[in-house]
């Protein structure tokens, strides 16, 4: 049980967690129908931010909501979010457009644990959006190719049309250093690629259990039947990593939205391994 | 500091001195039941008048909880005209809570340690931190329904700068904090004599008689006891009377999940963010954006709010969750009982 020190009155002068800080839109473009891409700087400090975290994205006089952020920090300064268009403050935000101001609150959440997979190998699975927060990721490790072993990246989207980043999957595919597929669960006859769902993927690829971190995020139920084809590969459930989606709404373990059993998504994850999120029951 | 004495008719006087430097919130009678004249039905409030306190109070449908954790408080303001500029709006002003349930005491302590850990919530804290509470002892149990015994809130550590307990034609006065000593400071008090001392100790051992256990285990059993029912279809059982319309939320004492949301002025020319009382019983609580719901059934919902109250926050905070006042199983209308849950799951192990 957590002994918590109370102190009232030096709690009652710390800074605010709700105030956002003012960050410049560099540059902005619809990547789907409903998904938008954003290039962001703050204004003044720049983000400190590691894979895997999210920010609290404001719009003013619309509100708040929480984001992935889809680019690594060996980016530099700048860092993006790809943001679909589901809700008021998700939909104010395809008016944005390089040169406009929002407000930012985070970084939020741990991150991916890429010490930990240094030197050994890194399968990535992303569905959907859910290759926004995997990006941030698959960035980093190709920035530091060398430091870790064989690099695979699963890809899947229901039709090529939602296809998230299309330019960066085309020249991963073509990296030598990787091996890249991209799958669509339906398309006409213009799509040239796999069609089938992701967990299809896995009859064309070579894991070493022993050595292997899965990466694996995606809608829920890709979730379960990914992490079914990593386990029947041999990959060890603490070795099997997710990032989780809920409705984070004040990033700092207070507001009860995102609590799964007794974690809080925001301050415990989002990223879990799959040894953890299997006794949260709730979280999948 | 050594304890005093007030003799009850000082009290009247005392409040009204401390209401120069302070706003006095306190229990007064609301309404009278026009059916049964003796079915009084009290309120917290603010007062105007020393005489309107009414320390004869039993439990309110909403504790003194309002007054530090107010059901729509605003934490930014910003423009909407220029440069946005947020600033954080933390708002509070003196303010004493006069006479206040060992087992709202009890509350307040977990509320504090819920706001004060990891990152330290100055919006609540601010408010706290200027608020006094004067603690009223309990020489028996509100009804039938409260469980304050069990829940370990009826003797409370913290959460209190002065506590009075009532004997004869005098309030025994013990202080526990500096703040609690700058207030007697005002009030016409005398140190307790040996036979004040005496009296304390009786009433302390008349009111160990007077409450009785409720719960068939003790309460540090009860996280375990949860965690054996999770699998239960008791969940499903008890929810099947729920309408989940979140007044367990809204009355009970250590409940802190929010709802948060912009407003803009009229003019369009700012805007603000305000926090709202939110409840994990309305099915959106645990939705996501794209539609997603991880509490989609109700008796999912339901069993989260007990496991909230009698395990979550105990091993977040340190502090418990449930403090057995019994507002909960008063404010349901579909007569769901906290207490009676936590019996039945311990039965069906």
């Amino acid at each position: 049980m957590t002994q918590v020190d109370v102190n009232v009155a030096k709690g009652a002068a710390a800074p605010s967690p709700y105030v956002p800080r003012m960050a410049q839109v560099l540059a902005a473009e619809q990547m789907t129908e409903t998904e938008r891409f954003f290039r962001l700087r703050m204004e003044g400090e720049p983000l400190r931010y590691e894979p895997g975290q999210f920010v609290e994205v404001t719009v003013f006089g619309v509100g708040e909501a929480p984001i992935s952020i889809c680019s690594s920090p060996t980016q530099g300064d700048e860092f993006e979010l790809t943001i679909r268009h589901v809700g008021a403050v998700t939909g104010a935000l395809r008016a944005y457009k390089a040169g406009d101001r929002l407000g930012i609150r985070g970084p939020f959440g741990n991150r991916f644990d890429y010490e930990a997979m240094k030197g050994q190998d890194v399968l990535f699975v992303a569905g959907g959006l859910g290759l926004a927060p995997t990006r941030s990721l698959i960035r980093y490790v190709l920035d530091k190719r060398k430091e870790f072993g064989k690099v695979t990246i699963l890809v899947g989207a229901r039709e090529p049309k939602w296809l998230l980043f299309r330019d960066e999957l085309d020249a991963w595919v073509k990296r030598s250093d990787a091996e890249t597929r991209v799958t669509v669960d339906r398309c006409d006859k213009d799509w040239k690629g796999c069609v089938g769902v992701i967990t299809r993927l896995f009859t064309q690829i070579q894991i070493d259990p022993s050595r292997t971190w899965a990466v694996i995020v995606g809608p829920p139920i890709m979730f379960k039947f990914t992490v079914l084809e990593a386990l029947a590969a041999g990959v060890p459930e603490h070795r099997i990593v997710c990032s989780l989606e809920r409705n984070m709404k004040c990033g700092v373990g207070k507001c009860g939205h995102c609590q799964i059993r007794n974690v809080y998504v925001c301050r415990d994850g989002p990223v879990f391994t799959y040894d953890q999120v299997k006794r949260l029951r709730e979280g999948i | 500091m050594l304890p005093q004495v007030l003799k009850k008719s000082d009290l009247g006087a005392w409040i009204e001195a401390l209401a120069k430097s302070r706003r006095v919130a306190a229990p007064i009678l609301k309404e009278t039941s026009p059916a049964d004249p003796k079915d009084l039905k009290f309120a917290w409030d603010y007062i105007t008048e020393s005489a309107d306190v009414r320390l004869d109070y039993t439990v309110t449908v909403l504790g003194p909880k309002k007054f530090i954790w107010p059901s729509r408080q605003t934490v930014l303001a910003y423009s909407l005209a220029g440069d946005p500029s947020p600033k954080p709006v933390v708002e509070h002003e003196p303010q004493v809570l006069f006479g206040v349930h060992p087992c709202d005491a009890t509350a307040i302590a977990t509320l504090d340690a819920a706001f004060a850990k990891d990152v330290p919530d100055p919006h609540y804290l601010a408010r706290r931190a200027d608020t006094a509470i004067v603690c009223l002892d309990c020489s028996q149990p509100c009804d039938e329904t409260s469980f304050c015994l069990d829940m370990g809130s009826l003797y409370p550590e913290t959460g209190w700068d002065i506590m009075l307990t009532p004997e004869d034609d005098r309030f025994f006065v013990e202080i526990k904090t500096d703040l609690g000593q700058e207030l007697v400071r005002s009030a016409k008090v005398r140190a307790a004599t040996k036979q004040d001392m005496q009296a304390r100790q009786a009433f302390t051992e008349r009111k160990r008689a007077a409450f009785h256990a409720k719960l068939p285990f003790e309460v540090k059993y009860l996280p375990e006891v949860l965690d054996a029912s999770y699998d239960s279809l008791v969940w499903e059982a008890i929810a099947r009377r729920c309408f989940s319309c979140g007044s367990c939320n809204t009355v009970c004492p250590t409940c802190y999940c929010w709802d948060i949301g912009d407003d803009v002025a009229m003019d369009l020319t700012k805007g603000c963010r305000v926090r709202r009382f939110d409840s994990c019983q309305l099915d959106t609580f645990a939705e996501v954006a794209g539609g997603e719901n991880f509490r989609k059934e109700r008796s999912s919902r339901l069993r989260h709010r007990m496991f909230r109250k009698g395990k979550y926050i105990l091993e977040q905070t340190g502090r418990t969750g449930c403090v057995g006042c019994g507002r909960c199983d008063r404010a349901c209308i579909a007569g769901i009982s906290i207490r009676e849950t936590f019996v039945q799951i311990a039965g069906s192990r």
